[in-house]
């Protein structure tokens, strides 16, 4: 695992160095930002071994683009590197896009690493399965892994039909020992997969979209290595440890949004084999936005989703049967300030889970975000249940190039 | 000269069959038609942004414009700067009276989101530019009034009033001088929901374009109510680049640079 991941790292140095040292040959379009973060936890951990109080971390992830052949030629290169003060898990380097883009009228190939994103529901991601989650970046899974891939894009009158060859899988990142935002114990370095062929499997995926007026449909399928990991606990002489096992699965996904005005109506629905029993999980619901609120320019939308595995309480996700309700406010001033608060509860056992993303800039280039997420009424036999002391407030300032 | 005074003494004869709304009608009838042809255009634009208190902030642009036979046209705007929305785009189907199509693409979550159009009368990046304001003027979107001729700066203009059709306006009515000479619309006073005049849109510096189409260099929104003002610059313009269907789609929104 670690092979591979200095041999990825390597590679991209070299990639980097390269793209430098031509950057005034090949005129290199240069962005990214530069960011640090601070946490803060008001209640002590639950295992001794992870750090208390507060954490710094700094990250940084540049973009370079080039394009040649009047733009329909292109490669992009974001490498992102983290350091992390107490977990040396968080503390990583990865690629994120490493790709070549040929553009053609009516179809686009894709060549390496790439980040793909499916889907249109917001409090979680049921389709979205090309990418390895990004776990010790951020508890809500929105960070991804960069996954190599060659992806042939036709896009016809009939729809878009998006066709991937994934030769390679990345396991999902887990918080260390010392880490928050983990179970109890940590999950293990070793891990097992169903296939032979281990993180070498070649894995497939298609999808086809198309846009019916209002509405805009996609259909999507899924054969390889399960992203989503089982967690099996297993006895060793050194006590009892939780290991990864990742499943070859089948997985088919349906992603509907229509756009009726001020209203929204998302429905995201799944269908996977092959990781233990059969089963089917769903999100859907609504954001109505109100306009111009109180006589401003600002908007606030009003979403509520409700989530369904029907696994049940054997789910591995936390969201077998729950509803989230949110806010989302935009100022639509300069600062482009906006509020993101929502809550996922529980039907069943009642946990849940508050979370509250704020943002605004500052002058031309920095950017001030907070976040908080708490966690209340927690059943022990929920898997929520080893994060009931890992409330945390979150400070971050990015610096944009 | 005289010939001049004398056409213009018959001016109001020949008109006087026409009511003020037929006038205002065939006026921009007649200037929709002059600029009908133009097929494809992009632009550079830049975005200065000014409160009250003098201070400024800077957003650039790219932006592509498809013009589409018996619809509104469909447009791409891709953010440079500020350097946080780099790569932000955003696709916009108009429509005549029908509510846009509208999505935005979040480079950092590689996300396509289909979002409301009733946002129509919101600002435009945090600007005194409401979504209205730049939305691609078809002529069934509002009823006419033809007011009179004035000039404004030295340009002989119509002045007629208009209402719009469409749902979710910001405005009651707006008060518009258009040039008679390249038939463009070069200054507009903007009348909120409660009738009260809310911002002045004045625009100049006009080229013309393939020998026919006029287009501003610059656009000046100046907000009464709040004192903030907008300007945009627009730079290298150019038309029937070959654009079609294909660059204004969900993929294209997602690698537009």
């Amino acid at each position: 695992m670690y092979l591979g991941l200095n041999k990825l790292s390597l590679f991209s140095v070299f990639s980097l160095g390269f793209l430098l040292c031509c950057e005034s040959a090949l005129a290199v379009d240069w962005s990214g930002y530069v960011a640090a973060e601070y946490r803060s936890f008001p209640q002590s951990a639950l295992d001794e071994e992870q750090f208390n109080h507060s954490n710094l971390s700094f990250s940084f992830e540049p973009e370079l683009y080039h394009e040649w052949n009047d733009g329909d030629d292109s490669l992009t290169f974001v490498p992102f590197v983290r350091w992390d003060e107490h977990d040396p898990k968080r503390s990583h380097f990865d690629v994120r896009e490493l790709v070549w883009l040929h553009v053609e009228d009516d179809w686009e190939l894709r060549v390496g690493i790439d980040k793909v994103f499916w889907g249109v529901t917001e409090s979680q991601h049921l389709v979205d399965v090309i990418n390895q989650t990004d776990l010790v970046e951020n508890l809500d899974g929105e960070q991804k892994l960069g996954q190599a891939m060659v992806a042939l894009s036709l896009i016809k009158d009939w729809g878009t039909l998006d066709l991937y060859v994934l030769p390679s899988f990345r396991e999902r990142t887990f918080p260390g020992k010392e880490g928050r935002f983990r179970s109890l114990p940590e999950i293990d370095d070793h891990v097992f997969y169903e296939s032979s062929a281990k993180d070498r499997h070649v894995d497939y995926a298609l999808r086809w979209s198309q846009m019916f007026d209002d509405w805009d449909v996609g259909i999507s399928h899924f054969y390889g290595t399960s992203r989503e990991p089982r967690i099996i606990p297993k006895v060793t002489p050194a006590g009892l440890v939780l290991t990864p096992f990742y499943d070859m699965i089948n997985q088919t996904g349906i992603d509907v949004q229509a756009t009726l005005d001020e209203w929204l109506w998302k429905v995201e629905l799944i269908h996977r084999s092959g990781q233990g029993e059969t089963f089917n999980a769903f999100t859907g619901g609504f954001e109505y936005t109100f306009v111009g609120v109180m006589d401003s320019v600002a908007d606030f939308g009003v979403i509520a989703e409700y989530l369904y595995d029907d696994r049940g309480t054997d789910a591995a996700t936390p969201f077998d049967n729950d509803v989230f309700v949110g806010g989302r406010l935009a100022m639509n001033d300069v600062a482009s300030s906006e509020v993101l608060f929502g809550v996922v509860a529980d039907v069943n056992k009642g946990t849940r889970f508050y979370s509250v993303e704020a943002s605004r800039r500052f002058g031309d280039s920095w950017i001030l975000s907070l976040e908080g997420r708490f966690i209340s009424n927690v059943s022990s036999s929920d898997s929520l249940s080893s994060l009931r002391h890992d409330d945390v407030i979150q400070l971050e300032l990015a610096r944009h190039f | 000269m005289k010939i001049y005074i004398l056409i213009l003494m018959c001016l109001p004869l020949l008109v006087a069959a026409q009511t003020p709304a037929e006038r205002g009608l065939e006026i921009a009838i007649e200037a929709d038609q002059y600029d009908t042809g133009f097929g494809d255009s992009s632009s550079q634009m830049m975005m200065t942004l000014k409160n009250a208190n003098g201070d400024i902030s800077v957003r650039k642009m790219t932006s592509k414009t498809l013009e589409v036979n018996g619809d509104g046209d469909k447009g791409l705007t891709v953010f440079k700067e500020p350097a946080d929305i780099k790569g932000t785009a955003f696709l916009s189907f108009t429509h005549v009276l029908d509510a846009d199509d509208q999505w935005l693409y979040l480079p950092a979550l590689k996300r396509v989101k289909r979002i409301s159009s009733k946002n129509k009368s919101g600002p435009f990046m945090g600007s005194e530019f409401a979504f209205e304001d730049l939305s691609s003027r078809e002529v069934p979107k509002y009823t006419y009034e033809f007011l009179r001729e004035e000039s404004v700066a030295g340009e002989e203009c119509y002045v007629l009033e208009t209402k719009p059709n469409y749902k979710h306006s910001g405005y009651t009515r707006s008060i518009v001088w258009i040039s008679k000479k390249i038939l463009q619309p070069i200054k507009v006073d903007y009348y909120d929901r409660k009738n009260s005049l809310l911002k002045t849109m004045t625009a100049s510096e006009f080229n013309q374009y393939l020998g026919q189409y006029w287009r501003p260099h610059q656009m000046l929104m100046v907000n009464h109510q709040t004192k903030k003002e907008t300007r945009l610059d627009f730079s290298n313009y150019e038309f029937k680049t070959g654009l079609t269907d294909r660059s204004f789609n969900k993929s294209s929104l997602k690698r537009a640079r």
